[in-house]
């Protein structure tokens, strides 16, 4: 198996489906001679035409909009925003006419929305969000946020296959820093089931795109402890077994996530503890999260608002010692 | 690398194609069509006062020339994207008033099957994709239809429907640019029934939409929205530029909206010489009289609308309420159903299959 940064991936995983389906193509801002802001669809346009990488006016919920129009007329679009902040512009389209499409007419919506999420390098209040919680609140979208490579490709396959819209949450920080081994060819992995990426015993950090490798290095060597670290990888469809089973195991739980705190995955997540396994816990649910901040541009101000892995070690220190 | 979107649709020569051109039964048909759609909305409106339709109660009345002139216009494969004033449009692609009726009443029979309201629909079997109350959201989704239909060099045609409201939101510059900048094989149809909802055209624009469709790049054309048959010509027209791969048109229907916003509005900002103005105008009566005039059995058009209309009364009130153990199922789909085809009564269809074109 090749090694790929989770970009290569990416971009390796939609030109897999691009080539093995005529009815795969990609619209956005920037994507064609320029190959996309982060250069995923690098290529593409010399490969594909510029039918297939769409170079789209400025226009979010154009893109959108038309995505879902050749969708349910049986091609599989795939829309990059440029930066995962610009859905506020497509939101409309989104949430009103692709989530509630199936529903209210039995109309499959085969979409995918590729947003490059997150912060951590002074892109500021515009350029940083981790939005997956909006598309949580509109029942019709799932939501998917890969943390490897491995699962970047064989998600983003699973996203373009699936029947309905699906988010596609890609941490911007993990584009060139997570490298890993990928397999060759097209491949799908599994929505809606959690990944462990580190087994323990004594607690559970439970975690989802860039904050996986941060949950993986802030428990590495914490005073002996076995800690179980899970990838939660697809938001909607959430994995509730998948979690549940892990807290029984544990008893003691940390949720991490880079986005903003109030009814974030966090809340949900604890809410589900709480319902469903209050029983078998040792101690409180803990969030490590953003504050209900806008990301700052400054580096000391992003610093202190994104969670860090001393936040992390803390965290599950002090939940190690209830 | 150049844009290829450009290119004429794949469609064959014109020398065997019959003229955009209606026959006495196509004309039958266009007032057939714009009576079933008053006496359903009548009937609606009824039920609505007996208290069986939930929710406000809108339609469309004063309108049926702009909706069924432009739906005659399509083809069995092109698609639509319907107002809610529009339920003519429903009509002519084969909806029945029986499940418009159940749809308006949240009946299991209706088309969304109690999951939207009164025209918030699209019958998918149909080619239909119905619309959703933000506007002109649909304009962006019919826009995708056409680029489907031009990357699969296909001839085909989307239409979708749209109010002079509508104009004024940034989502129409968006689909109008989009259409224009990938010359999508698409027909815009402005709906100028004079207010959104109590506003006036004077307060949602300084200049008159139409106008603006050369600003994007293709034509943009006026017409009487309140004569069928000149509505019907702009449409086939536009429709046909559409499928030679001739890019977009902008039609402005000019019509009056005679009823309310919804059944709560007493339209008290309507001036009174304004409505009298256009009461006199009646798309149906003038139509009626014009068919009369050229010796057709009117009489017997009325009473056969009447007929199929108390027949799908009859069906629609027999239909059972959806059951609510099924109210959250269907959020997500498990497999890709598409769109079907609708019907197309406009005679050239039939002459245009029998050709062996489509």
């Amino acid at each position: 198996m090749p090694e790929m940064t989770y970009l290569q991936a990416i971009s390796d995983g939609l030109r897999e489906e691009m080539r093995a389906d005529e009815s795969v193509f990609c619209l956005g801002e920037d994507i064609g001679a320029f190959g996309g802001a982060f250069k995923v669809t690098d290529g593409f346009v010399e490969e594909f035409g510029a039918d297939r990488v769409w170079d789209t006016p400025l226009a979010e919920n154009a893109i959108v909009g038309t995505a879902v129009g050749a969708a349910v007329e049986g091609l599989r679009p795939v829309c990059e925003m440029q930066f995962a902040d610009f859905i506020s512009c497509g939101f409309d389209q989104l949430v009103n006419v692709a989530a509630k499409m199936h529903y209210r007419q039995g109309l499959a919506v085969p979409m995918v929305v590729r947003l490059p999420s997150g912060g951590g390098f002074s892109g500021g209040p515009f350029h940083s969000q981790n939005p997956e919680a909006w598309f949580m609140q509109a029942p019709g979208l799932k939501v998917v946020a890969p943390s490897t490579p491995e699962d970047a490709k064989g998600l983003l396959s699973a996203a373009i296959r699936d029947p309905n819209p699906v988010c596609f949450m890609e941490h911007k920080h993990l584009y060139r820093r997570a490298k890993g081994d990928v397999p060759e060819g097209r491949y799908t992995a599994s929505m809606g089931e959690v990944g462990v990426a580190r087994e323990g015993t004594d607690l559970t950090v439970i975690a989802y795109g860039a904050m996986v490798p941060v949950a993986l290095e802030a428990t590495d060597d914490i005073g002996g402890a076995s800690v179980e670290v899970i990838d939660l990888r697809t938001l909607v469809p959430l994995d509730r077994d998948g979690i549940l089973e892990s807290v029984r195991k544990t008893s003691k739980v940390v949720v991490l996530h880079e986005a903003t705190r109030s009814c974030g995955v966090g809340a949900e997540v604890a809410a589900l503890i709480a319902e469903e396994a209050f029983e078998d816990l040792d101690g409180p649910v803990v969030r490590v999260t953003a504050p209900d901040s806008p990301i700052p541009f400054s580096p000391p101000l992003e610093r202190a608002v994104l969670p860090q892995v001393d936040d992390v070690k803390e965290a599950c220190r002090e939940l190690l010692a209830y | 690398m150049a844009m290829t979107s450009a290119r004429p649709a794949a469609l064959p020569a014109t020398d065997a194609e019959p003229a955009l051109a209606l026959d006495r039964a196509d004309r039958s048909a266009l007032l057939r069509f714009m009576l079933l759609m008053r006496a359903t909305e009548e009937r609606a409106l009824t039920l609505y006062r007996q208290g069986k339709v939930p929710g406000s109660y809108y339609d469309g009345r004063g309108q049926e020339a702009t909706c069924v002139g432009t739906a005659f216009a399509l083809g069995p494969r092109d698609r639509a994207c319907v107002l809610h004033r529009d339920m003519g449009a429903h009509l002519v692609r084969g909806v029945r008033p029986g499940r418009i009726l159940a749809q308006m009443m949240g009946r299991e029979g209706g088309v969304t099957r109690g999951r939207d309201g009164n025209m918030h629909f699209g019958d998918r079997e149909l080619g239909c994709v119905g619309m959703v109350s933000m506007l002109p959201d649909m304009m962006l989704v019919a826009c995708g239809m056409a680029l489907a239909f031009q990357m699969r060099r296909e001839p085909r045609v989307a239409m979708t429907w749209f109010g002079d409201g509508s104009t004024a939101n940034g989502q129409w510059h968006e689909a109008m640019n989009v259409a224009g900048v990938r010359k999508l094989p698409i027909v815009f149809v402005l709906e100028n029934n004079q207010f959104a909802y109590s506003t006036p055209n004077d307060l949602e624009f300084a200049v008159d939409p139409v106008e603006r469709a050369a600003t994007y790049g293709f034509p943009g054309v006026k017409v009487d929205g309140n004569d069928v048959e000149a509505v019907f010509e702009a449409a086939a027209e536009a429709t046909e530029r559409a499928r030679m791969g001739g890019g977009p048109t902008l039609i402005e229907c000019a019509t009056m909206r005679m009823h309310g916003h919804g059944a709560h509005d007493d339209m008290r900002y309507v001036p009174a010489e304004m409505f009298e103005a256009w009461s006199k105008r009646d798309p149906i009566e003038t139509y009626s009289a014009r068919l009369k005039s050229d010796g057709f059995d009117v009489d017997a058009i009325e009473q056969s609308v009447v007929e199929e209309l108390e027949r799908d009364t009859e069906w629609a009130l027999a239909q059972p309420m959806p059951d609510p153990a099924t109210a959250a199922d269907g959020v997500f789909a498990k497999a890709d159903p598409q769109l079907g085809d609708g019907a197309a009564p406009w005679s050239r269809w039939a002459t245009v299959q029998q050709e062996g074109d489509r």
